[in-house]
């Protein structure tokens, strides 16, 4: 799976659990929950759909690396 | 109808989930109505027969309006309540929105936008089952704008305001809020948590805000003076604890739904009700009782990275516990000077019906609670 691909399946699962959010509000580079306004509970729905799509567990110990888009990504690629 | 929050005039019923003759039992949801807030679950207070429903699905109903009467067991017929059925507005089908006998999923706030735009639902294409703001907001550019929907957009807006403005100006001006502070030390309770989630697969993991209110629950059991309501000029105790959790809507306002007898929740209880209640209340799906029986307001902006939260009561409650964003702080501990995770918890509490003293205890019991955090499994 590429970076590209895994991506997209973050956003599409950002865009399922706020489905108030548009696609286009969500950057590279920014702090997704401070950016998007997601609150604690979104965040931990996020990591935990992403874990059923892609079997990788995000410990607590490291939710500072999961903090953007573009880490999320990077994550979940060396997770894999 | 029942009032489902002081801005409310009128709401759907969309569907009866019962039907004449059917025996309902006390706290049964028996409808589904659809408000600005979303779709709202309509439960019944007591034990009875369905005798008759008066209202027939997707109909606009003004609050107050009877929808069914309900034979009683306890009496021979208790209507719910009695009001000209002349108040039943015309239905408003472009209201409406069902596909293969499904309701569409819509976010509030795009349905809000909707609404004031005039965009017939039925016309978008969802994505993935779910309409969003940005296909709403196309699809007005699409029709023309006809002038009085927009004077009308105006006057809702304003009136929702207005609702809000109401409920606040009465409370500033006839509650004489007090307002007290505390840093905790949440050091022992994170790292309490981070042990416990350690074990924990992502699905069951706890976050601080369930321990917090876990916290608040628990000092309001030792201080029920704060939990209830200001009513008549007298002060009513109550003793189940549903404390109202502001949740924000992106974009959309504020709600705060009740986490409904909060007082028998443990931990893992508290974690997956507020999980389910938070997004019920995003998706639009509360009940009725969730609405109305808050007996305390809990608000935490700590996501938002605010500190310290003083807030206005909402009438007729007694108090607004306030939980800010736990950041790490300079900390004396006996001789010695470190760094610990602290937050700043705050009560506004109603002067009328209680004391600072009373707001104090309340304060001092959750952060003795939250120095044990394994008394609050």
């Amino acid at each position: 799976m590429t970076k590209d691909e895994i991506k997209n399946i973050i956003i599409k699962t950002i865009l399922e659990i706020a489905p108030d959010i548009e696609e286009d509000e969500i950057e590279e580079n920014e702090n997704i929950q401070r950016s998007l306004e997601i609150d604690s509970f979104d965040f931990l729905k996020i990591l935990t759909a992403m874990n059923e799509e892609l079997g990788v567990e995000v410990p607590e110990a490291d939710y500072s690396k999961v903090d953007t888009l573009e880490n999320m990504a990077d994550y979940f690629i060396q997770g894999l | 109808m029942p009032s489902l929050g002081a801005d409310m005039e009128s709401a759907i019923l969309m569907e009866w989930l019962v039907k004449e003759g059917d025996r309902v039992t006390k706290g049964q949801v028996i409808a589904e109505v659809e408000t600005s807030k979303g779709v709202i679950e309509i439960e019944v207070f007591e034990d009875g027969v369905i005798e008759k429903l008066l209202v027939e699905e997707e109909t606009e109903c003004k609050v107050g309006v009877v929808l069914a009467i309900i034979n009683s067991d306890s009496e021979e017929v208790s209507q719910v309540k009695v009001e000209s059925e002349e108040k039943i507005v015309e239905s408003q089908k472009e209201l409406v929105v069902e596909t293969e006998n499904e309701r569409l999923k819509i976010s509030p706030i795009a349905r809000k936008k909707a609404d004031e735009l005039g965009v017939d639902l039925t016309k978008i294409e969802p994505i993935n089952g779910v309409i969003h703001l940005s296909q709403v907001e196309a699809m007005s550019k699409t029709i023309s704008k006809i002038p009085e929907k927009k004077e009308k957009v105006k006057k809702e807006k304003n009136g929702m305001r207005q609702a809000i403005a109401a409920a606040m100006s009465k409370s500033n001006s006839e509650i004489p809020h007090y307002y007290l502070s505390t840093s905790i030390n949440m050091t022992p309770a994170l790292n309490y948590l981070a042990e416990l989630n350690k074990e924990r697969s992502i699905k069951e993991r706890i976050l601080p805000v369930a321990i917090l209110i876990r916290g608040v629950v628990l000092s309001l059991k030792e201080t029920p003076q704060l939990n209830g309501f200001w009513l008549d000029d007298e002060h009513q105790i109550s003793q189940e604890i549903h404390p109202g959790i502001a949740i924000a809507l992106r974009k959309g306002g504020l709600m705060t739904p009740a986490l409904l007898d909060a007082q028998n929740l443990g931990l893992n209880d508290t974690m997956n009700s507020l999980s389910d209640l938070i997004s019920r209340t995003r998706t639009g799906k509360l009940r009725a009782s969730e609405m109305t029986k808050q007996t305390i307001t809990i608000t935490n902006l700590g996501d938002l990275g605010v500190e310290s939260v003083y807030g206005v009561i909402y009438p007729p409650q007694l108090a607004v516990v306030g939980l800010g964003a736990i950041v790490d702080s300079p900390w004396a501990e006996g001789d010695t000077l470190c760094v610990r995770k602290v937050m700043q918890a705050t009560i506004a509490g109603d002067h009328r019906a209680t004391d600072g003293r009373i707001g104090a205890q309340f304060l001092d019991k959750l952060n003795q609670f939250l120095q044990k955090p394994e008394e609050l499994v």
